[in-house]
């Protein structure tokens, strides 16, 4: 965990800062996601986190940090994808969102993180096709860096408890 | 140069508030006839800074509210006026009412004024005849009241600059109140060699044309008082030559002969408005969340940052050394020492948040005078343990159950001064308030000298009402327990006091909810007692850790009753499945936690568990448990901070481990299991009980 921390911090570095805003990205299912990299607290490795009841099967538990207490959600479930076993690639990302007037602190499982990139955000393209699928209202955008595409989120909606996920999948693999 | 001077409003309200506080208790000490001139002066003065601030701040309401108040209190102050009864009450009328304007400009809502007009006109008609034309300037409006000539003869003493005061700024503030004549007497001035810079030779005739009044003058000398003679006097009527012409300044000044002999001339002209009010800013200004702490408090909080500092800075180099049997153990010690400072730092600054209860205790003097007029009753209040100090949260949330006890206690407790006359009591009763700490816990006790509990008629209400039944074998201690029952009013006749849909149970429910219990004993004729238990703080509960499934939970010390093992023969299945356990002469239903928490792999065979039995609202229940772990303290934390309201869930806590562990909310539970009937108090459990047995 620590070498993949202090390779991201060493990429916040370098990534250039001409008023583009920088997006952390992580893997999940083969897909690269990016959220904004100032909503981002800090990345944990996965730990034994407690229970809560009758929670949403999305909502893994809650975690001390620091002794605030923090709730973990899996983003694989929240977008219904199939669940895998955690391993040690597999961090939390904690992130900062303001929901409903409040700061909300939350986990985020994610299979790995990737890397950090500087986009324009003007070049995000609109969601495509898929607005009858739930889950687009998670997407905030696609991007293309070089060959690859990058699904940016809205972590708002992500973390907002009360907008229901749906089963389907968001960007077919 | 413009202030923005909202951003002192906060404190302005405050100390306005903690200003009202001692104006109220200082009323309610005068006695009249026999008042103590130092209680007038405290009193005036808290209503003269209330007066300053609000008019600094521009709620001319509120200043002009207050200042028809300073008026009579300056006139009892000087004696010029006997204080009364009827003057107390008015006094004190008129704090409640500043009391609301106060929080309706603190809220920024615009106040309602009835209040204080009906109460302004009351304080005219006692200030009433010639003092009537100079107080009168509650109405603010310019016109229809008329303006005044003064005459203000000023003759600062040599030494006045060097207090520091100056008399240009005194005039031109003067000329703020109306339209002001100045004659300067210069004769005064030595000559050239006897000349001392440092000291005031001049001195002034003013004449000021004002809709203020007298006091208003006088305030603005009120710094050089004793440094100066000072004279205000009013010219008689209204003249008609014109100003130029007559004034003609006495060549000698004698302060003595001021009055109103020398005609002078002068235009009638408004007094310009007072002070605009300021447009109220937007902002919302929450509820009060500052905290006044003594410096004491902060200091051995410094202090002991300052140990702990030093602590840490030993572990570290001891860290830095090799290894050995002597840095091990002294690495032991200065563990055992951060221990002990750390559980000091955490004591302190709990204490921060602690004020002594004299918070609550200082509203009581009012309530019980007021209740026991209306009444007719004379009561004694005696306060002890003012000092004992209690969370800032928990006072807040202590007082209302508390005024229900105080009120309940004049109006049931106490007898009419002739039943106590009858019963050969002094026939003033006497209403103790008790505080003091006992453990972990805060203890208040409110103890009346009355009749005590009806035991006979609570019963008999009790078996009108099917709460118990007429065969029932009660102890006097369980017959008393019955009025916390919700319905329960032993007041014959619903009065003003009482009855007022507000019971017992719900003082009980409020002191519940703050982790509290309450309990009521009582001797016939000699008084009752209700002892109040709370905790210190609401952010530490002694807590019950038990295992449910892999996980483990907090359930709060206080709520639990016992806990057992359940002897199978002893339960049964009443209704929807759900079972009960016979426990001696009581019907105990049986939440599976694990079931209503939603977890896998707990024991499901009711012998091989352990149950709970906690009670929430006067309702027990069982829970069952995989096993019972230790008990211990636990730091409340919030789960919907950054989540959401669990049902079930008080809170969270992180156990030594780190770990996170849930805190168990009994009556969320309760609800949670469906076994509260919707709308109800009762227990779906107590129905299906009846039908089961019927």
């Amino acid at each position: 965990m620590i070498t993949e921390k202090a390779s991201i911090n060493e990429q916040v570095i370098l990534a250039d800062r001409d008023g583009d805003t920088q997006f952390l990205t992580f893997m999940m299912a083969g897909e690269e996601y990016g959220m904004d990299i100032l909503a981002v607290q800090e990345i944990r490795g996965w730990e034994e986190v407690t229970a809560i009841p009758n929670s949403p099967q999305y909502v893994n538990g809650a975690i001390n940090l620091r002794g605030t207490i923090v709730p973990v959600i899996d983003l694989r479930v929240r977008f219904g994808l199939p669940q895998i076993d955690y391993g040690a690639l597999t961090v939390v990302i904690v992130v900062s969102v303001v929901i409903k007037e409040a700061t909300k602190i939350m986990g985020l499982v994610v299979d790995a993180v990737s890397d950090v990139y500087s986009i324009d955000e003007e070049t995000a393209k609109d969601v495509p096709d898929f607005q009858d699928s739930e889950n687009s209202q998670f997407v905030q955008g696609l991007v293309n860096v070089g060959e690859k595409m990058v699904v940016l989120l809205n972590l708002k909606k992500i973390l907002d408890l009360e907008v229901k996920h749906s089963e389907q999948l968001v960007v077919g693999g | 140069m413009s202030i923005d001077l909202s951003q002192f409003f906060d404190v302005f309200f405050e100390e306005s508030f903690e200003g009202l506080d001692v104006m109220e208790a200082e009323l309610l000490n005068l006695q009249p006839g026999h008042e103590d001139s130092e209680t007038i002066n405290t009193i005036f003065r808290a209503a003269h800074s209330i007066k300053g601030g609000s008019g600094t701040f521009g709620f001319t309401s509120v200043a002009n509210f207050t200042h028809v108040l300073e008026t009579l209190l300056d006139q009892i102050r000087d004696g010029r006026r006997q204080l009364t009864a009827e003057h107390v009450n008015l006094l004190l009328q008129s704090v409640d009412c500043l009391r609301a304007l106060l929080t309706a400009l603190q809220a920024e809502e615009t106040p309602d004024l009835s209040n204080a007009n009906d109460l302004k006109v009351k304080f005219e008609v006692i200030l009433g005849g010639e003092e009537s034309a100079s107080s009168d300037t509650v109405d603010n409006a310019p016109q229809g009241r008329e303006s005044q000539t003064y005459q203000v003869d000023f003759k600062p003493l040599p030494h006045l600059f060097k207090t520091g005061n100056e008399p240009l700024y005194m005039l031109s503030e003067l000329s703020e109140l109306g339209d002001l004549e100045t004659h300067a007497f210069c004769d005064a001035i030595p000559e050239i060699d006897d000349f001392n810079p440092e000291d005031c030779y001049l001195s002034w005739r003013l004449y000021l044309t004002t809709s203020q009044p007298e006091s208003a003058i006088k305030e603005i000398f009120e710094w050089v008082e004793d440094d100066a003679e000072i004279s205000v006097t009013l010219c008689g009527g209204l003249f008609e030559d014109d100003v130029s012409a007559s004034a003609t300044p006495e060549p000698e000044f004698d302060k003595e002969k001021t009055t109103g002999k020398e005609t002078q001339n002068i235009d009638v002209t408004k007094a310009p408005l007072a002070a605009k009010a300021k447009p109220e800013t937007s902002k919302k200004s929450a509820e009060s969340t500052s905290i006044r702490v003594g410096i004491d408090k902060v200091d051995s909080l410094i202090n002991m940052v300052g140990e702990l500092v030093i602590t840490q800075a030993m572990l570290t180099q001891l860290g830095e050394q090799e290894p050995t049997e002597n840095t091990l153990a002294a690495m032991q010690e200065g563990l055992a020492q951060l221990a002990h400072n750390t559980r000091d730092l955490q004591e302190n600054v709990m204490r921060i948040r602690m004020l002594p209860i004299s918070f609550v205790f200082s509203r009581f003097p009012r309530l019980v005078r007021d209740t026991s007029q209306k009444l007719n009753k004379q009561v004694e209040l005696k306060l002890l343990g003012e000092q004992t100090e209690l969370d800032k949260t928990v006072m807040e949330k202590i007082s209302d159950p508390m005024v229900h006890l105080v009120r309940n206690s004049l109006d049931h407790g106490l007898e009419t001064p002739e039943d106590r006359i009858r019963a050969g009591k002094d026939p003033v009763g006497t209403v103790t308030l008790n505080a003091f700490h006992q453990g972990g816990n805060i203890v208040i006790e409110i103890m009346d000298d009355g009749r005590g509990l009806n035991t006979e008629k609570i019963k008999n209400k009790a078996i009108a009402n099917g709460l118990i039944q007429a065969t029932d074998e009660l102890t006097t201690e369980e017959v008393n327990e019955l009025i916390f029952r919700p319905g329960f009013s032993t007041a014959d006749e619903v009065s003003d006091i009482s009855g007022r849909g507000v019971g017992m149970d719900v003082v009980r429910r409020n002191i519940q909810a703050l982790n509290g219990s309450v309990e009521v004993t009582s001797a016939k004729g000699v008084g009752s007692t209700f002892t109040i238990r709370l905790p210190l703080t609401l952010a530490i509960l002694d807590g019950q850790l038990v295992k449910v499934a892999k996980h483990t939970y907090i359930i709060p010390l206080i709520s639990i009753v016992e806990s057992l093992q359940i002897q199978i023969k002893k339960v049964s299945k009443v209704g929807n499945g759900l079972e009960v356990l016979r426990l001696r002469d009581e019907y105990i239903p049986i939440l599976r936690l694990y079931q209503l928490f939603n977890h896998d792999g707990a024991i499901e065979e009711l012998d091989k568990t352990l149950l709970v039995v906690v009670e929430s609202d006067n309702h027990k229940v069982g829970l069952l448990v995989d096993d019972l772990l230790a008990q211990q303290q636990v730091v409340i934390k919030s789960l919907e901070a950054n989540y959401q309201k669990v049902n079930g869930i008080s809170g969270a806590t992180i156990l030594g481990d780190g770990r996170v562990s849930l805190i168990v909310d009994i009556s969320g539970l309760i609800k949670l299991s469906g076994l509260k009937r919707p709308g109800t108090q009762e227990l779906l459990v107590e129905q299906e009980l009846d039908e089961a047995v019927s």
